[in-house]
């Protein structure tokens, strides 16, 4: 069995003595798609957010790729391989796809300023190669015939595509979701989950997602890990998650 | 697709649709007649036009690209470019005085770069604070320089008074000191650092500078270096404002005066380019001329046509107030400034040719 890529060891967080996260452990297969579902308020956001470093836990261990998170920056988490979509939209909106696109790739950059200013030394190759890798990310997620939109004028549906786009044209090990799908229709949200389902079986992409829509959670993941209240209160496939009673109690309810 | 309402900056037109082509080449095109233009104006225009009218011109053009760089390009805004002209002045100024052998470009550079390197130190606040208390920040940059070059003789190689003459202008044995020469060693500078300038706001630099003024959180999620960011476009704004400074010393004034690098500068640079456009290069071009051009035009038209029926005091307010309502009805227009109504009608335009 080979380590998983992300193991969450006894995770706690607290905001002014609120607790957001309590005691949390589990682990998520390199590979596999695992699904963080749970109430508003469950802690969800809060966890990615100390997986790639934007909040700090109060205790508890993350260790990613056999690597101990500690005091980690979100650009350094960036650069060791998490990727990363945004619940509410976070696009560069003045900015035209290919460029938030584009942007994606900043980390990879080995040009210097002046190289660029002059356009000198590694920064034509660069240039090129950047182009040719968001080219392929692109027709990947059918984003060619926007390419030179401007985002803040594409429909959500789309501009949720980009964002993807954007966290995967670094190539991430491992991808974070907050709520891919928030504020789609139904065919937008298919759309998406088949997006999500390639990218997890043709790159290979290991992805952590949250998403409320118990359908699409069912019908995409491996591995289902259900908060209540900051606290794990189930973690397994889909259907031993939907056949756990404390799981049923706490979140799907009778009605589903 | 349709030609009629695309807009390169909103993004509606698509590269590589006829219209877009023609649009390219029509602004191509002109952009070039204009360069022929400036390089042969000298052969007509008489001293006047040359000291009083395109050298300030041109000038303000190229400290308004450094401003638009750091505010319209990464977002931070700043009250300092007065501050950050007067250290390119006095740092020129000192390099042509106490090395003399330095050619005239190398220490219009090294001046530049001086200017970048206090506006590195003067952009550290940026890393904690953004928005009105940075410029408050800036503004502090703004009197501290005034002051230092006031209170300091050094600077001004203790000159008896706060003014001091400049050196003699030349490059390669080639003496500036005419308004021919002046007026072509700032119309070379300012084509050299638009191209610059241009390549960079293009490039990944650009794109995280863009980032950062965009979204910086989202920026920093996906791996962008935020502060070294912010701290480059201080670096790069202060340089290019910093060598308009010294210009504007040298080929304008003739002197080097802390007073002419004053608040009032700094405003003035700042509605050169929410006039003109953030995050536009062309727009630097459209706000100076705005700022510099206009005024002038309507005192001829205003003396021209009032000179006799009314006072001077009372007619300079006037066109003060004909200015300023000129700017609002400009900004109701076109929020996006000059740059965005030119590119508007380059479009039209293009449809036009492409009918």
């Amino acid at each position: 069995m080979p380590e998983p890529i992300l193991q969450l060891r006894d995770v706690s967080l607290s905001f002014k003595g609120i607790k957001a996260l309590n005691a949390l452990s589990f682990d998520v297969e390199r590979g596999e798609i695992c699904a963080l579902i749970g109430p508003n308020g469950a802690g969800k956001s809060s966890l990615l957010n100390i997986i790639n470093g934007v909040y700090r836990a109060d205790s508890g261990s993350v260790v990613f790729n056999g690597e101990r998170f500690v005091r980690i920056r979100p650009a350094q988490a960036a650069h060791l391989g998490v990727g990363r979509t945004f619940q509410h939209n976070a696009l560069f909106r003045h900015l035209s796809v290919l460029d938030n696109v584009l942007a994606g790739l900043i980390r990879h950059c080995r040009a210097t300023m002046v190289e660029h200013a002059f356009g000198v030394g590694r920064d034509r190759r660069e240039s090129r190669e950047f182009n040719r890798r968001v080219d392929e990310i692109a027709a990947f997620l059918d984003l060619t015939n926007h390419r030179d939109r401007v985002v803040a004028t594409l429909p959500y549906g789309i501009q949720k595509r980009v964002d993807l786009a954007r966290a995967l044209v670094g190539g991430p090990s491992l991808l974070l979701l907050d709520e891919p799908m928030a504020g789609m229709n139904q065919d937008e949200k298919q759309e998406m989950s088949r997006f999500i389902l390639e990218t997890n079986a043709s790159l290979g992409t290991t992805i952590v997602l949250i998403e409320h829509d118990m359908s699409v959670v069912m019908g995409l993941s491996h591995h289902v890990v259900v908060l209540d209240y900051g606290r794990k209160v189930g973690d397994g496939s889909p259907e031993d998650v939907r056949r756990n009673p404390d799981v049923i109690a706490a979140y799907l309810g009778t009605a589903h | 697709m349709s030609a009629i309402g695309t807009d390169a900056i909103e993004g509606f037109g698509t590269t590589g649709s006829t219209a877009q082509g023609t649009r390219d080449r029509l602004r191509v095109g002109s952009a070039a007649v204009l360069l022929a233009t400036l390089v042969s104006i000298p052969l007509m225009a008489n001293d006047y036009w040359l000291n009083a009218i395109l050298i300030p011109f041109l000038i303000m053009s190229l400290t308004a690209l450094g401003l638009n760089l750091l505010m319209g390009y990464a977002g931070q805004a700043s009250l300092g470019t007065g501050g950050f002209m007067s250290v390119g002045a006095y740092a020129t100024y000192n390099l042509l005085l106490r090395l003399p052998e330095l050619p005239l470009p190398i220490s219009l550079l090294l001046g530049g770069i001086i200017s970048g390197l206090v506006g590195v130190v003067a952009g550290l606040p940026s890393l904690r604070i953004k928005g009105f208390y940075l410029v408050a920040s800036t503004l502090a940059t703004q009197f501290l320089l005034e002051w230092l070059f006031n209170q300091y003789g050094w600077f001004s190689n203790y000159s008896t008074s706060s003014s001091i003459s400049a050196p003699r202008l030349a490059v390669f044995g080639h003496d500036l000191s005419s308004p021919t020469g002046r007026y072509f060693l700032t119309l070379a500078t300012v084509v050299v650092v638009t191209a610059v300038a241009t390549r960079l706001v293009r490039s990944q630099t650009g794109r995280t500078w863009m980032a950062i003024r965009d979204m910086d959180t989202a920026a920093a999620v996906i791996g962008i270096p935020v502060s070294a960011g912010k701290l480059k476009a201080f670096f790069v704004s202060s340089l290019v404002i910093g060598i308009a400074g010294a210009l504007w010393a040298f080929a304008y004034l003739g002197t080097v005066d802390a007073r002419s690098f004053n608040l009032d500068r700094s405003f003035q640079v700042m509605f050169a380019i929410i006039i003109g456009g953030m995050g536009s290069i062309s727009g630097n071009y459209l706000g100076a001329a705005f700022m510099i051009l206009l005024p002038i035009l309507l005192d001829h038209v205003g003396g021209g046509l009032l000179g006799g029926a009314i006072d001077a005091g009372q007619l300079e307010n006037l066109q003060r107030a004909l200015f300023g309502a000129l700017m609002v009805w400009f900004l109701i227009k076109e929020p996006r400034g000059l740059a965005a109504l030119l590119s508007r009608a380059w479009t039209q335009l293009a449809s036009c040719f492409d009918r």
